[in-house]
């Protein structure tokens, strides 16, 4: 049982660390917006996906240190390409005291492929469950999936009787009546929830008949979102919530000297980045006429050695970012420290390759850029411009909210973009999702965000061949060749992973870093 | 009467059809919800398959008249972000704002008036100098500011008042009030407080005028002459005759406490349904967006149309232009 001890969230680990003596307690804690309806198979949002963790469980579980360990599954096994055999663990029962079985597992695959599912990407690749016997199923997959467990953490099993007898079969929303499972719950997870009033509260206490062993000592749980920073911030100070993120950049300092609060950082798994559209013969709303640019790897190299990442991690991020080579953050497979160096910032280089290119006087492009997504997105696009126009090229910045900008890069307006701000986290921890919906362009489905159109039939030839690979060794190999071929090739600018910052109340724990996935607080595992 | 409260309810409903009208063009430029609710991951099928279950992927005009016919039977959709049908939703959303609003207009009542006729008596007293001053403050600072300054000093500093949040609130049958708890009353405070400012001071200011103006009528000087207390004089006599258009601007103004109540309610996270306006904004909620300006538009209109019945009640003179040009009309 020792390994599904490390499998806690930092923030429990806080409190577990605290002096003995103190008895177990309510944790309270808060996010900018609220989790998004307790529906396992609906939304598919990232702090909603870890609220719905702490009830609901898959067949594996991702621990803080981004490692896939067992949860409803016991071991698997991958005896044939295409197959991948589960032993699920006896004994479990849901909150509601139904037992769980391979029926349910069979059930929840079915529920998670509804149509209207948005959480059936974690299921794409698989064909069929099988159920060999009560506590062994069988996934079959369309074809070889390598990395199949990876992506099981955020396939939650819901309990069969109880969706049937709650009318809740299928998951379905935008119709006129809301499903009972949206604000209803039955999980075999870690705790319960208790309460939910949306943006208001979601209170969880600890499922007493888990089967794995608690290491937190806490008798309730308390998620209260908070959407004004300042008032967040204000709520910590007070005492009101023991942990929030996340923290503003500039009230960092601050809160560090403040007794009794202290801010924990770390690099989150989504990096933010720069793209050129490679692949019309005239950039929109661009000087340039008759010719693309940026088709010239000279300009792209050019751009990406122009811009002064460390300026941008000083004064925009305020040292709240770590500068990235790489398309992946540290942490996703296939990251390599060798990969992630930068090239060097060298404004008299970039001025020499756009003469080279052809380009002697610059040119004027339109960056496009969210200013309602990422942490300081439009400050960061603010400070690209004079960097820019110091060799030369003048941006004209095109920053508006985040549904927009995405319908204008996206498929929606056919990645109406010239030069566009994008950030991604792969959803599988594996740098195969980064290559796959960014850097190529091949067979249907691909590409879905490369919104600049960026094609290199090697890297295409990679993916595709390490989608298949069941050789864990060759295949990162292959990974690690693609992102160079990339990094060669200036595909795209990366600029930096973004930073997590969660503000805790009481000493965190000096052992523990705080790189929990993405920008979520989960106090289940 | 009748005929005149039925031409104005008319009138209502083109106002709101229109309203609905506006917002839901408007909402075109929020950018597509189902990018903004979709997983990153999701294919172009999955967009697709998405609007189609949404209706999103029909032409504009057909999804208006959809939602119009629908709305006319009450029926409002599912908000995409909360899975909860509209309606629920602002049922669920409107007393929090009422009471907050409620709470704000009676503060600005009990502190607006009784600052407004002492100021209003004692003209060049030090007090009501620095109650004027204050006044300032009030009317200059902008909402979403005073609210943060009391949040640092009453919670952060003095830990005295919840930061934010409703507190308990207890059903009421389908109402859920937060005036019967502890907690409920003093998380209430600050936010109403908050709110209530600008229309505390504007009260005073407006009492504070009304009885300079009306303690230099005749009348007043006859009460004197005839030896009563000042007590009597001013609150019996010179007060009462102030009233009427406090009375009328505190009518209206309850309109622009609901509307002002968004920047109060993100601030302190209250959960009403300026907060779930300003969510929905950011989450391209379309469904939760033009059923709010829907509802809101229609309190002003019910405002209005009471505050017209008011007058027709309380001013004779309107029924008798009302009645003479009809005459001549004959």
């Amino acid at each position: 049982m020792r390994r599904f001890s490390i499998a806690l969230g930092v923030c429990a680990l806080a409190l577990v660390t605290m002096p003995a003596g103190v008895d177990a307690k309510t944790f309270r804690y808060s996010t900018s917006g609220d989790v998004i309806g307790m529906d396992p198979h609906i939304n598919n949002e990232g702090p909603t996906n870890t609220m719905k963790g702490n009830i609901y469980e898959g067949l594996v579980h991702r621990t803080p240190d981004l490692k896939v360990h067992p949860s409803l599954a016991t071991e698997w096994s991958n005896p044939e390409p295409t197959i991948w055999r589960f032993k699920l663990r006896q004994g479990v029962k849901f909150h509601d005291g139904t037992p769980f079985n391979a029926d349910d597992v069979v059930f929840s695959f079915k529920r998670v492929t509804h149509e209207q599912s948005e959480m059936n990407t974690y299921v794409a690749t698989v064909a069929e469950v099988k159920k060999i016997d009560d506590f062994t199923v069988d996934f079959v997959t369309k074809g070889p999936d390598p990395i199949l467990h990876q992506n099981l953490t955020l396939f939650y099993i819901m309990s069969k009787s109880w969706t049937e007898k709650n009318n809740s079969v299928n998951p379905v929303r935008g119709a006129t009546s809301e499903i009972y499972a949206n604000r209803h719950t039955n999980g075999t997870g870690p705790f319960k929830l208790v309460e939910r009033v949306p943006d208001t509260r979601t209170v969880l206490e600890p499922n007493k008949d888990w089967w794995g062993k608690p290491t937190h000592n806490l008798t309730r749980a308390e998620f209260k979102p908070i959407t004004n920073n300042a008032t967040r911030v204000a709520a910590l100070l007070s005492g009101e919530i023991d942990m929030m993120y996340p923290v503003p950049l500039q009230d960092v300092p601050r809160l560090n000297q403040t007794q009794g609060v202290k801010v924990m950082e770390g690099p989150e798994l989504r990096t933010i980045f720069l793209g050129f559209d490679q692949e019309r013969d005239e950039l929109v709303a661009s000087s340039v006429k008759g010719k693309n640019p940026f088709k010239d790897v000279r300009v792209r190299r050019a751009f990406y050695q122009a811009v002064d990442i460390d300026q941008i991690k000083r004064v925009v991020m305020r040292n709240a970012a770590t500068p990235t080579g790489l398309m992946i953050a540290p942490g996703i497979v296939g990251f390599d420290p060798e990969l992630n160096k930068r090239y060097p910032f060298d404004p008299e280089a970039a001025k020499k390759l756009l003469a080279e290119a052809g380009y002697p006087q610059g040119f004027e492009v339109q960056l496009d850029c969210p200013n309602d997504r990422y942490v300081n997105d439009e400050a960061i696009c603010l400070a690209v411009v004079p960097m820019l126009a110091r060799i030369g090229v003048k941006v004209n910045l095109n920053a508006q909210t985040k549904g927009k900008h995405f319908d204008k890069i996206g498929l929606k307006e056919k990645r109406n973009t010239a030069f566009y701000m994008l950030g991604w986290t792969p959803g599988t921890y594996d740098g195969h999702n980064a290559l796959y919906n960014l850097m190529v362009l091949k067979d249907k489905g691909s590409g879905a965000w490369n919104s600049g159109a960026y094609s290199n039939t090697k890297v295409e030839e990679l993916t595709a061949k390490m989608a298949s690979e069941t050789n864990q060794e060759k295949r990162l190999a292959m990974l690690k060749d693609a992102f160079r071929i990339h990094k060669e090739d200036f595909g795209h600018l990366p600029l930096h992973p973004q930073a997590l910052a969660w503000g805790v109340r009481s000493e965190p724990p000096a052992s523990t870093t705080p790189t929990r996935p993405k920008r979520r607080v989960g106090v289940g595992h | 009467m009748a005929a005149y409260i039925l031409r104005r309810l008319m009138q209502a409903v083109i106002v709101m059809l229109a309203v609905g009208f506006i917002a839901f063009g408007m909402f075109n430029f929020v950018g597509d919800p189902v990018t903004n609710f979709i997983g990153q991951d999701a294919t172009p099928e999955d967009h697709e398959r998405m609007r189609a279950a949404l209706g999103l992927d029909q032409p504009f005009y057909v999804q208006y008249a959809r939602f119009a016919a629908n709305a006319a039977q009450g029926e409002f959709g599912t908000s995409y972000r909360l899975g909860m049908k509209v309606s629920a939703v602002l049922a669920e959303r409107l007393p929090a704002t009422l009471e907050l609003v409620f709470a704000a207009a009676a503060i600005s009542i009990l502190v607006g008036v009784p600052l407004g006729v002492y100021t209003g008596i004692h003209r060049y007293g030090l007090l009501s100098r620095a109650f004027l001053t204050f006044s300032l403050v009030g009317i200059s600072l902008p909402t979403f500011l005073i609210g943060i300054l009391l949040i640092l000093v009453f919670s952060v500093i003095l830990g005295w008042l919840p930061s934010f949040g409703r507190g308990q609130v207890v059903p009421v049958g389908w109402w859920s009030t937060g005036y019967l708890t502890q907690s409920g009353l003093r998380s209430l405070i600050l936010p109403a407080i908050t709110l209530g400012l600008f229309q505390t001071t504007l009260i005073m200011r407006l009492v504070r005028a009304e009885m300079l103006e009306v303690l230099r009528t005749d009348y007043i000087k006859f009460a004197r002459a005839r030896g009563l207390t000042e007590r009597a004089i001013n609150f019996g006599h010179a007060l009462k005759n102030t009233m009427v258009p406090v009375i009328t601007i505190m009518g209206l103004q309850i309109g622009g406490l609901i509307a002002f109540a968004i920047i109060t309610e993100t601030v302190f996270q209250w959960p009403g349904m300026g907060l779930l306006f300003l969510q929905a904004i950011q989450y391209a909620d379309v469904p939760v967006m033009s059923c709010y300006l829907i509802l809101v538009a229609m309190m002003f209109v019910l405002i209005n149309l009471a505050v017209d019945l008011l007058y027709y009640a309380v001013d004779p003179r309107l029924r008798a232009d009302r009645g003479a040009v009809r005459g001549r009309q004959v």
